[in-house]
């Protein structure tokens, strides 16, 4: 068993928000998969910086890491209200659809 | 020897329940998966000596945002068979973009080296032994981040209002109780004295 450092740490959160991006691009259609994929990405930057704030003794790096954490909140309830009206208006969340605005 | 079976127990449960996410075929259990994810990252920053950041992660996370996604994809009555019709068509290019930015994230990662920097660092962590996590996340966030902290309240204030704003609907038929009305009801407009003259009635 190795000694675990830095590196295993970045490569967890590589591998996550590497997830994240291909959850965007496989669940096309299915907003809800597309923000929990965006909280996967936060999470991975989370993961990052907590790490980092860990080996350069700076705590820095966790204050930043509660900033994010209410971007992602504030995110993910203004993503669901959108979508919840989105369903009531069209009745239906295929992000297809959404192209109202296109002109 | 424990740290690093903890290690690898919380960072593959993390990864597995990840892929998870984004691969299973029912919403809820992407949701159920999510808050997996949750914990074992939680797990994770406890190693890390994150203890705080840890708790704020399962206590808004697990009990908010993924709440609130799963009363979401409870509440809307959707046909989810249909929405995975296209999972094959995307899955070559979804791939491929995939492998080509963990590539790229594995080559910057092998050409960088670390550099410890410890002794010039602005806002070092404690010593455990004189202030514990919690109390040392505070003593910083309270101080020189305190108009970023205002603004982290900020930003929740207008989502609050804007999430609120967007889903509000007056539903016709509903009746509400409209304190502006009561209050400025005067007794002229309920009653009417009505002069009766004796014998005839009204």
């Amino acid at each position: 068993m190795m000694e675990i450092g830095l590196v295993h740490y970045l490569i967890v959160a590589a591998m996550l928000f590497t997830i994240g991006i291909f959850g965007i691009f496989l669940n096309r259609k299915n907003v809800i998969i597309i923000l929990m994929s965006v909280e996967l990405i936060l999470l991975a930057v989370n993961i990052n910086f907590v790490a980092f704030s860990h080996y350069l003794q700076d705590m820095a790096g966790q204050v930043f890491t509660m900033f994010i954490l209410t971007v992602a909140a504030g995110e993910a309830a203004i993503g669901l209200a959108i979508l919840v009206i989105y369903f009531r208006n069209r009745g239906s969340i295929a992000v297809e659809d959404i192209h109202l605005m296109k002109g | 020897m424990i740290y690093t079976l903890c290690f690898y127990l919380f960072a593959l449960i993390t990864v597995f329940s990840g892929f998870m996410v984004i691969s299973s075929r029912n919403p809820v259990h992407s949701v159920l998966f999510l808050i997996l994810a949750f914990f074992n990252a939680a797990g994770l920053f406890v190693l890390l000596g994150a203890e705080f950041v840890a708790m704020i992660l399962v206590i808004v996370y697990v009990g908010a945002v993924a709440v609130l996604f799963m009363f979401v994809v409870m509440m809307l009555d959707i046909d989810y068979t249909e929405l995975r019709k296209g999972f094959g068509k995307y899955m070559p290019l979804g791939s491929l973009i995939g492998v080509v930015l963990l590539v790229e994230i594995a080559l910057v990662g092998m050409n960088w080296s670390h550099v410890q920097v410890t002794t010039d660092v602005a806002t070092a962590t404690p010593a455990l032994s004189e202030m514990n996590n919690t109390k040392a996340l505070g003593s910083l966030l309270y101080t020189n981040y305190v108009y970023l902290f205002q603004l982290a309240g900020m930003i929740l204030l207008v989502a609050m209002i804007g999430a609120i704003v967007l889903t509000h609907r007056k539903r016709p038929g509903v009746k509400k109780q409209n304190i502006n009305r009561q209050v400025m009801r005067r007794r002229e407009d309920a009653f009417d004295t009505v002069k009766v003259k004796p014998g005839q009635g009204l």
